[in-house]
């Protein structure tokens, strides 16, 4: 690894920490409906919404009413996205012409944008019309990152209260977590990526007339280039903030006119964990304790990083094949060297690592470089991120829930170590927490698996796939791994856009968004009903660097007993075939 | 309870349609038209009153006297800005190593004399398949190529490169790089103005 590489990591994490608390602060007083310096310009809106929808905003509601409206918002937004879709040749804001997008594709895309996972199997320049992008897939941005903002809320109230039955209101969480925290930060961002030339407009694709003409496949020539452009700038500050990830165009943050610079990376890897990592110290805020929240960042920062090391230092050592045809891969003054194919010159190796291994991390799935063309234990560090469960930050809202069930595990399998009753702030887990939390973690391998072994038994699911050997399977493994845990990245190189891949992908992200979702309230609400159990000399302290490592260990144990039979038949394979 | 919610659902995906989905976008628009007009319609780059490119987007170049961009896997032509793409080769695709094949013996047919190594970035495609950008050791190993098809000295050619190099942003972000199309623009105008001379 390079000096100014590691400075750049460095700043990277530097700066987000340093965020982690102003913004967690602020979210945590966002959820506690305390006012805010927003409250003048905002306070009207939230209360013509609220108006409007005749929700009131003091009822509360316990974990069954909370988990059937967020359920039903879901559906509704999932309708509308599908509907947009196939009716967009007959709507407005389409200059372009484009005609109506398949019902598999449809329905692969509506569940993807409501589930926040935010899988492409289309290329949007060629396939989404203006309306489509804006009235469909943006606000689907924004809900489907408050709906994980709200469940997260929810969760932490169950674990916040004791001897009560309500969680709080979903609509109210829903409602505030978009006004005031996602609309501002995303108006800002987007307005620093047009001043660094993401593009903004709604007028049609330009055509330049090139400078030396060119030939195409067939000879024929070409004295044209039809440039792609569109509101991009709005959509993609919400893909990043909402760990949403769906690019505007088909190659997402690679393409130049939606990440053109450095600093336009920097801000766009930033903004994909900043909400997911300050919402651990707003978990700490709504607990009483922030050392719990710092606790949980400590343990998602460590497994990031390590896991960035790798991958940094397995795409800088480049490709050996390169080698022997006389190319040269070293890092100097005047390049970035290492593994290129696929990434693009402004960002380098390490602002393409960084970003492919938070992108995993956050459950964001928006690239800035190709996956696929990663080097084999570069491509894995992707796949287990994932496979972890996609809780080390983790998606807006999700990834901290997730994690906090890993807790609630770690806590018990402590306890039964040292035969206490395990608790975790004043809760005790019994026998219902650990059922749900048990199924939390295996419908996730489950679906992952299952999904990728039928894919691999299906002709349907083998005739797309575009890389030859070991790295085909991982294409199919990495499709349902992503798809199963929300991530929306892929191996890209796989056609995913068949009716099979776009009906068993859709299932897999119903399941993984929605069949957590449900039992994780079910457990807010157990927890809520639960007296508190005052911290005696037998309790574990979960805030100490002893926990961390256990919670560590716990995350690492679980996700490497599911996952590694799958990963040594994909990159394990793949990379000694390459040292070979 | 389920009708209950089922109106407020409707009702407030309607609300944060209009709001998120048609007040943000055409709100950010308006402001980004009145702040930054070249930057939110593409920063083109024009020449005698006609758009030639857009600074931000790459263009394929083949002749010897220009500097030649990067491999792209954009169809059915390099360098398509309305279908970006990257090539999604494996690292051991017997097919990438074939088209890297291909592309050093391209670029040293162009240039025999030339030993140096060839920089990883010039025969790899890139992930949008529209860099614009080339590394500063993929546009040095070209300048004896470019010098010797348009007859002037190396060292003209090696200062426009230095001058068309951005450096790290804010000192420590991103990587040096070479703004292809910008270069070739300037090495056209270098010409006519010293013909005009």
């Amino acid at each position: 690894m390079t000096f100014n590489g590691i400075l750049q990591i460095v700043f990277f994490m530097v700066v987000l920490l340093a965020l982690v608390r102003p913004l967690g602060a602020f979210m945590a007083r966002v959820f506690q409906r305390e006012r805010t310096f927003l409250d003048p310009a905002l306070g009207p809106v939230e209360r013509f919404i609220y108006r409007l929808a005749r929700i009131n905003p003091d009822e509360e509601m316990d974990w069954k009413a909370n988990a059937v409206a967020m359920l039903l918002f879901n559906v509704v937004g999932l309708f509308v996205v599908y509907a947009l879709q196939r009716l967009q040749q007959y709507l407005p804001f389409n200059p372009q012409g484009l005609g109506a997008v398949t019902p598999d594709s449809s329905f692969n895309t509506a569940v993807s944008f409501a589930s926040n996972t935010n899988w492409q199997g289309y290329g949007g320049e060629t396939t989404m019309s203006y309306l489509t992008q804006m009235l469909g897939l943006t606000v689907q941005n924004f809900v489907s990152a408050a709906t994980g903002m709200a469940v997260l809320a929810l969760f932490i109230r169950g674990i916040a209260r004791h001897s009560m039955k309500t969680l709080g209101n979903f609509w109210v969480d829903l409602t505030r977590s978009t006004l005031y925290i996602l609309l501002p930060l995303a108006i800002v961002l987007a307005l620093i990526l047009v001043s660094q030339g993401v593009v903004q407009n709604l007028s049609p694709y330009t055509s330049v007339s090139l400078v030396e003409q060119t030939t195409d496949g067939q000879g024929a020539k070409v004295t044209e280039q039809i440039i792609a452009m569109g509101p991009a700038a709005s959509q993609v500050a919400i893909k990043q903030l909402g760990t949403n990830g769906g690019g505007f165009f088909n190659v997402n943050s690679a393409h130049p006119l939606e990440n053109p610079t450095p600093l336009s990376n920097f801000l766009e890897m930033l903004s994909i964990v900043l909400i997911a990592a300050a919402l651990c110290y707003t978990f700490g805020v709504m607990v009483g304790d922030t050392r719990q929240g710092w606790a949980l960042l400590a343990a998602m920062t460590i497994i990031l990083v390590v896991l960035l090391a790798v991958a940094t230092w397995s795409e800088q050592s480049g490709n050996p094949a390169f080698t022997k045809l006389g190319v040269d891969q070293h890092a100097s003054a005047l390049q970035a060297g290492g593994n290129m194919e696929g990434k693009e010159v402004r960002f380098g190796v390490v602002n393409s690592t960084i970003w492919a291994t938070v992108t995993i991390a956050a459950s964001n799935g928006s690239v800035n470089s190709m996956h696929d063309s990663y080097m084999p234990l570069g491509g894995m560090v992707t796949l287990v991120m994932m496979q972890l469960g996609e809780v080390v930050f983790g998606g807006v809202g999700s990834g901290l829930y997730g994690m906090l069930i890993f807790v609630i595990v770690a806590v018990f399998v402590a306890g039964l170590l040292v035969g206490r009753t395990p608790e975790y702030l004043g809760h005790k887990i019994e026998s219902y927490e650990m059922k749900m939390a048990s199924l939390l973690i295996l419908i996730m391998p489950l679906t992952v698996l299952g999904l990728t072994a039928l894919g691999l038994l299906m002709d349907a699911g083998k005739a797309t796939i575009f890389n030859p050997g070991a790295h085909g399977f991982s294409e199919v493994l990495y499709l349902f791994t992503s798809q199963g845990n929300n991530n929306g990245s892929a191996f890209g190189g796989i056609g995913a856009n068949t009716p099979f891949y776009n009906l068993t992908g859709g299932i897999a992200m119903l399941i993984s968004r929605y069949w957590l979702a449900v039992p994780t309230l079910a457990l807010a609400g157990s927890l809520v009903k639960k007296k508190l159990v005052p911290v005696s000399a037998g309790t574990l302290p979960t805030h100490t660097p002893l926990f961390i490592f256990w919670l560590i260990a716990v995350v690492i144990i679980v996700g490497a007993l599911n996952f590694l039979p799958a990963l040594a038949l994909g990159p394990i394979v793949e990379h000694f075939m390459m040292v070979q | 309870m389920f009708l209950k919610s089922l109106r407020t659902s409707i009702i407030t995906i309607v609300l944060f349609t209009v709001l998120t989905g048609f007040i943000y976008p055409l709100l950010v628009t308006g402001i980004a038209q009145i702040l930054f007009p070249g930057k939110a319609n593409g920063s083109m780059l024009m020449k005698d009153g006609k758009v030639i490119g857009s600074q931000l987007i790459g263009q394929a170049f083949s002749s010897p006297k220009y500097f030649w961009s990067r491999p792209s896997a954009t169809s059915p032509f390099a360098y398509n800005a309305g279908a970006s793409t990257g090539s999604n080769y494996g690292p051991l695709n017997p097919a990438l190593l074939e088209a890297t094949a291909k592309r050093v013996k391209d670029l040293k047919d162009a240039d025999p004399q030339n030993t140096r190594p060839l920089p990883v970035d010039l025969v790899t495609a890139s992930g949008s398949g529209l860099d614009p950008h080339i590394s500063v050791a993929a546009a040095l190993y070209q300048v004896p190529r470019v010098a010797r098809s348009r007859s002037v000295t190396e060292e003209t050619i090696k200062s426009l490169v230095d001058r068309y190099t951005d450096g790290r942003q804010l000192g420590i972000l991103g990587e040096p790089r070479v703004n292809v199309l910008k270069l070739n623009v300037a090495l056209d105008e270098m010409k006519s103005t010293s013909e005009a001379q």
